[in-house]
C-alpha cells in the first residue's frame, strides 16, 4: 500500500473514531433527538438512512449483475427511489412512527406483536429475523471482502477474514448505537465516491449519449450462455415470453433471463426493502412527518446516485473492458490451460502437466500474469485467451502490456469459478483497472463505509430479534439483564454465521442472497405490516395466517420450486432424487420465477380473506393501537 | 432513441430513475414546512426507553 493510501485510510479511521466519541460524549442517537424534542438535520438523517439502506450488496453485488445482465437493471433503481424512498418516507414512516410511539414498540417484532396483541407474532417475525437475515449480511460481507482482495493483493479469505474483523470492532466500539453522525458521514462519503466513479467512467468513455451508444453496439458481443436465456444486449431488455409447457432447452430456458431480471432482481429486492425490520425501526427514531418529508428530498438523490450509478456503470463496464483495457503485468505463461470438468459446468481447475489428452483437448486456455510489485510466490492472475487478446511484450525488464478484449462476465472467468464468470468481481476488477489507484482507496472506504452502516443495524436487528423479541416472551421478565447477554450473543452468532457462509458460499452470491432474503421479508411481513397500519379490520389470526403462508410458500419455493436455490442447496435432490419439483409436462420458465411473484400475492390473499372470515379484534383494543387510551385489562 | 439508448424500455427506466429522484426533491421541498407535530409525551417516553433499555444493552 502507498504512503496516499495509508494516510486516507487512517484519516477514515480517525474520523469515524472521533464522531463516534462525540456521539458517546454528547448524546448524538437518534432516540437523543427526541428526548430533546429536537430533529435530526433532515441531510444528516436521510444520509444515515441511506448508509443503512444502501451496502456493498447493492454497488459490488448488483453493480457486477448490471454487468451480465445489463441497463435494464435500472429498473431496479426505479423501485428503490419511488417505492423504497418516496412510498416509505411520504406514505408509511408517519403512520408507522406514531403507532410505535404510542404502542412503546421498540422493534418491528414489538411493532408487530402490539399491533395484533400477539406474543406468537413476536417470536415467529423474530426468529425469521434472526434465522435468514446472516444471508443478507453475508452478501454485504462478500461484497466488501470481494472488493479488498484485489486492491490489497491478499486472499479472498483473508480479505473475508479482515473484512469481518473490522466490522465487528465497529460493532463492538459503538457502532449499533447507530451515532447519527457516524452513519451521515458514511453516507456522504459513499456520496462522493460513487459521484466521482459516475463521472470517470462517462468521461472515459466520452459522454453520456457516446457511452450509452457504445454499449448498444456491443449487442453481438454477447456470450452464447448468456444469449440463450434472452440477453439481447446491454441497453435492451431480455426476451419476454413464458416458455412452452414441456418444451426442453434451448426452447425452454429462452426467457429465463426477463425473469430473473424482472422477478428477482427488480420485484424481490425493490419490493422487499419496504419490509426491511432495521428500516421499518427507523422511521420511529425520526420527530414528526415535518422530518420525513424534508429527509425524502435527500434520500431520493442519495438513492440515485448509489443504486443508478453502480447499476450504469456496472453496464458500461463491458465497454471499458472489451474496447479499453489494458494490463500492465508480467505475463507468465500465455497457454495455461484450466478445465471446467467433462460436462464443463464446474469449477474451473488448473491443468496438471501430466493430466490426459482428453483433458488437455476440452480445457480452456489462459493467460498467467502477475501483477507490478506481487512477489514471485503470490498467486498468478488468469485472463480468458481469445484471438482478438493482444500481449505486447515489454523490452528488456520493461513489463508486458496485456490487452483482453473481453465482455465484462467473461473477464471475471477464472480458477475457481465456472465458465459463466463470477459478476461479484466485476465492479472491483473496473475500480482497479480504469481508474487510479488512489480512487481505489476511495472507494474502498466507501464500500467500507455502506457495509459497516448496514450491518451495524442488521446485527442490532438480529440481536434484539433473540433478546428482546424472543427471550424476554419466554423468560417472563420484563427487560432483565439476561436479555443484555442473549442479545450479544445472537449478535456474535449473526457475524460467524455471515462469515462461514461467505467462506463458502462464493460466487455470483450476492444479489441472490439479498435478493431471496428481501423477498422472504416482503412475502412474510409486508401484509400484515401494511394492513396493520391502514386497516383497522384487520385481525390477529389473519397477520398469523398470512405471515405463515407467505413464509411456507417462499420456502417451499426456494426449497423445491427455484432451479438456482432448489439446485444449490441440494434438498430437493437428497429427498426426491430430482433437483426441483416443476413438473417435466411444465414450462420451464417456472424454475426462474421469483418465489415473491407467488408468496407475496398469496400472503395478501389471506391477509384479507382470513380478516374478513374472523371476528373483528376488540374495538377498544383497535382504539387504542390507532391512538386512543390503553384499554383496562 | 434516448440518451443513446436505443430501447425505451431501457431508457424509460433510465429516465424514470431520474424522475423518481426529482419526484423526491419537489415532494420534499413543497412539504418542507408542513407537517411540524408538537412532541407529545409518549414520544419522549419512547425515545428514553429506546435509550435506556435497547442503545444500552447494545
Amino acid at each position: 500500500m502507498d504512503l496516499l493510501s495509508i494516510i486516507l485510510v487512517i484519516v477514515y479511521l480517525m474520523a469515524t473514531g472521533y464522531l463516534g466519541y462525540l456521539g458517546y460524549k454528547q448524546t448524538k442517537t437518534a432516540a437523543d433527538y427526541l428526548v430533546a424534542g429536537r430533529s435530526a438535520n433532515p441531510i444528516v438523517m436521510a444520509l444515515s438512512y441511506g448508509a443503512t439502506f444502501i451496502s456493498t450488496s447493492a454497488i459490488v453485488g448488483f453493480g457486477g449483475t448490471a454487468a451480465s445482465l445489463g441497463m435494464g437493471v435500472l429498473w431496479l433503481t426505479v423501485l428503490n427511489i419511488f417505492v423504497g424512498i418516496f412510498i416509505a418516507f411520504v406514505f408509511l414512516g408517519n403512520p408507522t412512527r406514531r403507532m410505535g410511539h404510542h404502542l412503546d414498540a421498540h422493534t418491528f417484532p414489538e411493532l408487530i406483536a402490539k399491533r395484533y396483541d400477539s406474543r406468537l407474532l413476536q417470536v415467529l417475525c423474530a426468529l425469521i429475523i434472526f434465522c435468514f437475515m446472516p444471508l443478507y449480511a453475508m452478501a454485504v460481507m462478500v461484497g466488501g471482502a470481494e472488493f479488498m482482495a484485489p486492491i490489497f493483493h491478499i486472499s479472498y479469505d483473508s480479505a473475508l477474514y479482515i473484512f469481518a474483523l473490522i466490522v465487528a470492532a465497529y460493532v463492538i466500539a459503538g457502532g449499533l448505537k447507530g451515532v447519527m453522525l457516524t452513519d451521515a458521514m458514511q453516507g456522504a462519503i459513499m456520496l462522493v465516491g460513487m459521484a466521482i466513479l459516475l463521472v470517470a467512467t462517462y468521461g472515459r468513455l466520452g459522454g453520456v449519449t457516446e457511452a450509452h451508444a457504445a454499449l448498444g453496439a456491443l449487442k453481438d458481443q454477447v456470450p452464447g450462455f448468456l444469449k440463450a436465456i434472452g440477453h439481447q444486449g446491454w441497453t435492451a431488455m431480455p426476451k419476454f415470453g413464458f416458455a412452452e409447457p414441456g418444451l426442453a432447452p434451448p426452447g425452454g430456458v429462452a426467457y429465463h433471463m426477463w425473469w430473473i431480471l424482472v422477478s428477482t432482481i427488480v420485484m424481490g429486492v425493490g419490493i422487499g426493502v419496504l419490509a426491511q425490520p432495521q428500516l421499518i425501526v427507523r422511521f420511529m427514531t425520526v420527530k414528526s412527518k415535518q422530518s420525513l418529508n424534508r429527509a425524502a428530498a435527500a434520500g431520493g438523490i442519495f438513492i440515485l446516485f448509489m443504486t443508478g450509478v453502480a447499476f450504469t456503470v456496472g453496464a458500461l463496464s463491458n465497454v471499458y473492458f472489451l474496447q479499453q483495457e489494458e494490463i500492465v503485468c508480467q505475463v507468465v505463461d500465455d497457454a495455461a490451460l484450466l478445465d471446467a470438468g467433462a460436462d464443463g459446468k464446474g469449477k474451473l481447475a488448473l491443468v496438471p502437466a501430466n493430466a490426459s489428452d482428453e483433458i488437455k483437448a476440452r480445457a480452456k486456455r489462459f493467460v498467467a500474469y502477475r501483477l507490478p510489485g506481487a512477489s514471485d510466490d503470490s498467486p498468478l492472475n488468469y485472463v480468458l485467451w481469445t484471438d482478438k487478446m493482444e500481449i505486447v511484450q515489454g523490452e528488456g525488464d520493461a513489463p508486458d502490456t496485456l490487452k483482453p478484449r473481453l465482455i465484462a462476465v467473461l473477464r471475471s472467468v477464472g480458477p475457481g469459478t465456472t465458465l459463466q464468470g463470477n459478476t461479484d468481481t466485476l465492479i472491483p476488477a473496473y475500480v482497479r483497472s480504469a481508474l487510479p489507484h488512489w480512487f481505489g482507496v476511495v472507494f474502498m472506504l466507501t464500500l467500507l463505509s455502506a457495509a459497516m452502516s448496514t450491518m451495524s443495524s442488521q446485527f442490532h436487528t438480529m440481536g434484539t430479534a433473540l433478546g428482546r423479541d424472543v427471550f424476554e416472551q419466554f423468560a417472563h421478565h420484563q427487560h432483565g439483564s439476561k436479555s443484555i447477554h442473549v442479545t450479544r450473543f445472537a449478535i456474535i452468532v449473526g457475524i460467524v454465521v455471515a462469515l462461514v457462509l461467505g467462506k463458502y458460499v462464493r460466487g455470483n452470491i450476492i444479489a441472490l442472497a439479498t435478493a431471496i432474503f428481501m423477498g422472504l421479508c416482503a412475502s412474510s411481513f409486508l401484509p400484515m405490516f401494511v394492513f396493520g397500519l391502514f386497516w383497522k379490520r384487520m385481525t390477529k389470526p389473519a397477520a398469523v395466517a398470512s405471515l405463515l403462508v407467505g413464509f411456507l410458500t417462499s420456502g417451499f419455493w426456494l426449497l423445491f420450486v427455484n432451479g438456482k436455490t432448489a439446485g444449490g442447496l441440494g434438498l430437493c435432490q437428497a429427498w426426491f432424487g430430482k433437483p426441483n419439483l416443476v413438473p417435466a409436462d411444465w414450462s420451464l420458465t417456472w424454475t426462474v420465477v421469483d418465489p415473491i411473484v407467488v408468496a407475496l400475492p398469496l400472503s395478501i390473499l389471506t391477509a384479507v380473506v382470513v380478516a374478513l372470515a374472523t371476528k373483528p379484534m376488540d374495538k377498544a383494543y383497535v382504539d387504542y393501537v390507532y391512538g386512543g387510551p390503553k384499554p383496562q385489562a | 432513441m434516448v440518451l443513446g439508448i436505443e430501447s425505451p424500455a431501457v431508457w424509460l427506466a433510465y429516465v424514470l430513475s431520474l424522475a423518481s429522484a426529482v419526484l423526491c426533491v419537489v415532494y420534499g421541498i413543497v412539504h418542507w414546512n408542513k407537517g411540524e407535530e408538537p412532541v407529545k409525551k409518549e414520544d419522549v417516553d419512547w425515545a428514553k426507553e429506546e435509550k435506556t433499555e435497547v442503545e444500552d444493552a447494545l
